[in-house]
């Protein structure tokens, strides 16, 4: 219980806490692509064996401030009593924050692994093929992909398959998973430092054995050190942006007043 | 509108009918609330578990099959007893005129049946969150008193 009441006090900003090293994965894609199901079946080979924490976000709305959180729907794992007293997981919304991972994710991220968390697993939203500020947080990525989502040419795009660690195609009891790993692979070919590729079916638990024992062992892609670093100072920037006591006062202004886009960032800067 | 709460709504026991809760979610979400959802049929020790794991200040607990005067006593003793006092439990659903006062005795705070316009239950969660009402407590208060 103390623990759940300390996170909560980093979430909304009343506990600060020291950076702790550790393994922090993502597993990131888009939505419904399954993972939240393949974070319940890593859950499943991993525990209790390791400690294990998991943080999944869900969206904010942008209209109520409210959110729906339902990620723990998925996971079978914690009526299993044998695993679940060494498992944690909580439910995070994106709250104000712009992109798909609150800056606040690395400060829980951290707590997590001080206390005795061996791995910290971020289920991100459903994210689109720019959404890399996991990046800021993870020190390992893994992006999910499905069949039936487009053709050979969105294997080719930049943008996240880029950041990957690992790449896995789940649904692979679906016609058109194949494919997509060929259209990958194909991709892949063309990079130095490409990462491996499974597939996996969450549902039919083939490749689930194989993808919990990389979890714990996956080796950073050197090329995206720099978009690391990147996403870590975007974020940083935003949060100083978003913690501006201003913020939702100038927010009131542009929609009542008018105010331009301009003006408003004057009147932050004061 | 009040401050923002972490709510989880639950179903307890064997009970498939999920229609209610998912409107009560969606109208609490849309007050500004964050709201975990448990899915269908979690037993009492579930429930607690994802209130303790989640830190939230409120349980809605959604019942259609008639194990309310069961259910609602037993997941407030485990709330009272996991050291969550607290937390502020309701509930809703099909729950009969005579089973309420002990439900209220064990510690539910407001019962919602059908036809509760969704600014009620608002107008219930700004108010319980104003005072010292969860299931630890001596106060003997529930909406509509």
């Amino acid at each position: 219980m103390k623990l759940a009441r300390q996170l909560t006090a980093i979430e909304n900003g009343e506990l600060e806490v020291e950076e702790t090293k550790g393994l922090i994965v993502a597993i990131t894609g888009p939505p419904g692509v399954g993972k939240s199901c393949l974070v319940d079946g890593i859950l499943h080979r991993l525990a209790p064996a390791t400690k294990v924490a998991v943080l999944a976000v869900d969206p904010t709305s942008p209209l109520s401030g409210g959110a729906l959180l339902g990620d723990r729907i998925r996971l079978s794992v914690l009526d299993d009593d044998s695993k679940s007293e060494s498992i944690y997981v909580r439910s995070i919304a994106t709250r104000s924050s712009s992109g798909s991972m609150p800056s606040i994710v690395k400060g829980l991220a951290s707590h997590l692994l001080a206390n005795s968390f061996d791995l910290v697993i971020i289920e991100t939203v459903g994210a689109g093929q720019s959404e890399m500020r996991c990046a800021a947080v993870a020190t390992r990525i893994i992006v999910v992909e499905g069949p039936s989502r487009g053709d050979g040419i969105q294997a080719e795009k930049a943008g996240l398959l880029e950041l990957a660690d690992l790449i896995v195609v789940n649904k692979s009891d679906l016609e058109g998973a194949e494919r997509v790993v060929n259209d990958l692979t194909i991709s892949l070919t063309l990079t130095n430092d490409a990462p491996p590729i499974i597939r996996t079916s969450a549902i039919e638990g083939e490749g689930l054995d194989e993808l919990a024992a990389m979890i714990l062992s996956l080796e950073e892609r050197t090329s995206s050190r720099r978009a690391r670093a990147r996403q870590q100072l975007l974020m940083a920037h935003e949060n100083i942006l978003i913690l501006n006591p201003a913020f939702d006062a100038i927010i009131d202004r542009m929609c009542e007043e008018g105010i331009g886009v301009e003006e408003a960032l004057r009147n932050l800067d004061e | 509108m009040g401050a923002r709460q972490r709510i989880v709504i639950a179903k307890p026991g064997l009970d498939g009918h999920d229609r209610g809760a998912k409107v009560v979610a969606r109208a609490l979400r849309d007050g500004g609330h964050e709201v975990i959802y448990t899915g269908l049929r979690r037993t009492p020790d579930q429930i607690v578990r994802t209130i303790m794991d989640e830190d939230a200040r409120f349980v809605g607990l959604s019942s259609l099959s008639g194990a309310h005067s069961h259910l609602f006593p037993k997941i407030c003793n485990l709330l009272r007893e996991a050291g969550l006092t607290d937390v502020v439990v309701f509930g809703g659903g099909i729950i009969p005129e005579d089973d309420r006062s002990p439900l209220f005795a064990a510690g539910v705070r407001a019962i919602f049946g059908p036809g509760t316009p969704s600014t009620e239950i608002l107008e219930f969660v700004e108010s319980a969150s104003q005072r010292d009402c969860g299931v630890g407590s001596q106060d003997d208060w529930h909406w509509g008193d």
